[in-house]
């Protein structure tokens, strides 16, 4: 086994997720704990400049697949193309973001190399050169430590948000390792019709840094303008309840819960939300949490850190105000 | 069409999670459900039939005794058969020997299509069925919410971060159903009643030819160290007063106390 620390760059549209910066800033912590080196697999098309992005977190090599086959992700594609390199260069383990290609392509990865994986997991340890994952049970409501303790190489994809953030690291003039793309005509068995992108320029729910979220308290799918406009002032994303979202204000993507989003912000807001279990499920791992409430036995505010008891209606406004103020 | 579902059962939403003196989860007091995405593709399962006016539903799932309540209830919605894989040597095995086991198992079925839910509520892993799609060498798409079956290929809308895809497959494939994909239907009284004489073909490890080393803990790639639960959170501070005040002191605490701002 030649060993390695393996961290996958998911990239979307010739650019590099939030997470993988941090996958490549905790990798070479990871990598020099357990004495071994750091690369960064990078797979796409036409992703010019982006070795030279990832040269600055401290990788020792950079494995590239860059060619037209894999512009658009596919399962099929993308498994096919990592596992045969994982199968060639023998990783100990590899680390992916717990994103949607995460989540879709891990698995699959895994099964092929007959390998353990833990997904969604939340903190990384290392005991007697073996990584040990921290992952999320019964959505937060317990944890579980898991090992891969034989097959190789040792998977895992990690929530955005949770390892801290993704300084660089210094260049260490990585090589590039150029790897072999040959699917066959008809290797790849989906085909993507349509993609739709989600309008605006707001951060993605799972890796912003920032949420304000609106419940059934917001009334009104207007109302969640009050909700935008302070989202506007603290460079955040827009979340909601499972309520706001069955009466049709907000999409389901969303959602926050135990069945929408998991998220981790360093900062979340809950706005006219009563902090049900499902709703905490997915959001009481937020580093902070603000609740505005007009009830003062709203559930929310056992898990808030800062509460305001008050109409969501009247606060809202001068609050986006006193942010306003404070970071101009 | 031929439609395998693949459930799970899980602890009820609301489920106080406490840990036994052995340290492991306890399922003391618990409700158990069936997982709620894999609901979400029984309705989905029984809505095609519907739609094309013939085929079969098939509920399988890995579990305990307890799990044929489960599984009755995917009867009562409208599965025409079951399928129980109950093994003692089942026991102490992760994601992989779950798909290792539902592989055996489908294997020797017909079919045009499986379903599963894009993640199981418990153990929040989002892996057995993509594992299963391929051992089975099949197509996956994940996290579906929206689903055509259009003769011998699907058309399904799935959620990626930040975009809405349509993808089109062949059958047979492996689909995972997100919330939104449909509203599942509750049992009639009469769907109840016909549960009960409906076929739950319970399989064990001999039955299904399969090597006790690749199953249970024997065959597992992941072991569980232990399990632990969330530290209380620190009592938090509700800002008295009035407007305006408690909208600064709200954004003074956030920039020197939390320093998240
Ligand atoms: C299987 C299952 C899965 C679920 N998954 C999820 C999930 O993923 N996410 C989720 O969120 N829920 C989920 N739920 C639903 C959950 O149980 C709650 O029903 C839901 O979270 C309630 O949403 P809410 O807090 O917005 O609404 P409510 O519980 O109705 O709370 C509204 C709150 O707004 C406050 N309010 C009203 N007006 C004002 C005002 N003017 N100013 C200030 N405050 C005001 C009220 O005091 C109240 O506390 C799930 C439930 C089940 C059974
Ligand atoms: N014990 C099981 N029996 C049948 N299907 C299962 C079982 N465990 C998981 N699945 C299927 O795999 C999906 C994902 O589960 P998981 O990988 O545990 O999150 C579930 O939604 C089910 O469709």
């Amino acid at each position: 086994m030649t060993g390695g620390v393996w961290i996958f760059a998911e990239q979307r549209d010739g650019q590099l997720r939030k997470v993988t910066y941090e996958l490549l800033a905790a990798g070479r912590r990871f990598a020099d704990a357990t004495g071994q080196e750091l690369a960064a697999v990078l797979l796409g098309s036409g992703m010019a400049g982006l070795t030279g992005e990832i040269a600055q977190y401290g990788v020792d090599k950079v494995y590239m697949a860059d060619h037209q086959d894999l512009g658009t992700y596919s399962t099929d594609g993308y498994t096919t193309v990592l596992a045969e390199a994982i199968q060639r260069y023998q990783p100990s383990a590899l680390f992916l973001g717990h994103t949607a290609i995460g989540k879709d392509l891990a698995p699959r990865v895994a099964e092929r190399m007959k390998t353990g994986l833990c997904t969604d997991c939340t903190a990384v340890d290392i005991q007697e050169g073996r990584f040990v994952f921290t992952r999320p049970i019964y959505a937060g409501k317990a944890f579980a430590k898991v090992e891969c303790p034989t097959a190789r190489p040792v998977m895992a994809t990690i929530r955005p948000n949770v390892l801290g953030a993704g300084q660089p690291t210094g260049n260490r003039n990585p090589q590039v390792i150029p790897l072999a793309v040959n699917l066959g005509p008809n290797s790849i068995r989906t085909l993507v019709r349509e993609m739709v992108k989600k309008a605006g320029g707001r951060v993605e729910l799972t890796e912003a840094d920032i949420i304000v979220s609106g419940g059934r308290g917001m009334k009104d799918p207007a109302n969640f303008k009050l909700l935008e406009d302070l989202a506007d002032v603290l460079g955040a994303a827009v979340g909601a309840s499972r309520a706001a979202v069955d009466a049709g204000w907000r999409e389901h993507q969303y959602q926050v819960g135990q069945t929408g989003k998991t998220v981790s912000p360093t900062l979340y807001i809950a706005c006219g939300i009563s902090g049900a279990i499902q709703h905490l499920a997915g959001m009481s791992s937020s580093k902070c949490i603000v609740a505005i409430n007009k009830d003062p036995e709203a559930n929310i505010f056992k898990v808030a850190d800062y509460g305001i008891v008050d109409d969501l209606f009247r606060v809202l406004p001068v609050l986006t105000e006193e942010f306003k103020r404070m970071l101009a | 069409m031929k439609i395998v579902v693949c459930l799970k059962q899980t602890f009820d939403t609301e489920a106080k999670i406490q840990l036994d003196p052995s340290g492991k989860i306890s399922n003391e007091n618990v409700q158990y459900i069936i997982n709620p995405y894999d609901e979400f593709a029984v309705e989905e399962a029984l809505r095609i039939k519907e739609r094309l006016g013939q085929g079969e539903v098939v509920a399988v799932s890995i579990g305990g005794a307890k799990t044929e309540e489960a599984l009755r209830q995917a009867l009562a919605m409208g599965a025409d058969r079951a399928v129980l894989l109950q093994d003692a040597a089942f026991e102490g095995g992760d994601w992989h020997t779950a798909a290792v086991i539902l592989a055996q198992a489908i294997r020797g079925m017909e079919f045009d299509l499986i379903l599963g839910g894009q993640v199981a509520i418990d153990d929040g892993a989002a892996q057995v069925t993509t594992r299963l799609a391929e051992i089975l060498d099949l197509p996956q798409v994940n996290v579906v919410t929206k689903l055509d079956v259009d003769g011998r290929k699907v058309v399904a809308q799935r959620e990626g971060d930040g975009a809405t895809e349509v993808v089109e497959v062949a059958l047979p494939a492996v689909i995972t159903a997100q919330k939104g994909l449909n509203e599942p239907r509750y049992p009639t009284l009469k769907g109840i009643m016909q549960a009960k004489k409906k076929e739950l073909k319970i399989l064990g490890m001999a039955d299904l030819g399969l090597d006790p080393t690749s199953v249970g803990s024997a065959g597992a790639r992941t072991r569980v160290q232990s399990y632990a639960l969330p530290p209380a959170r620190k009592e938090g501070k509700i800002i008295g007063g009035e407007l305006p005040g408690t909208a600064a002191e709200l954004v003074r605490l956030l920039r020197e106390e939390a320093k998240v701002i």
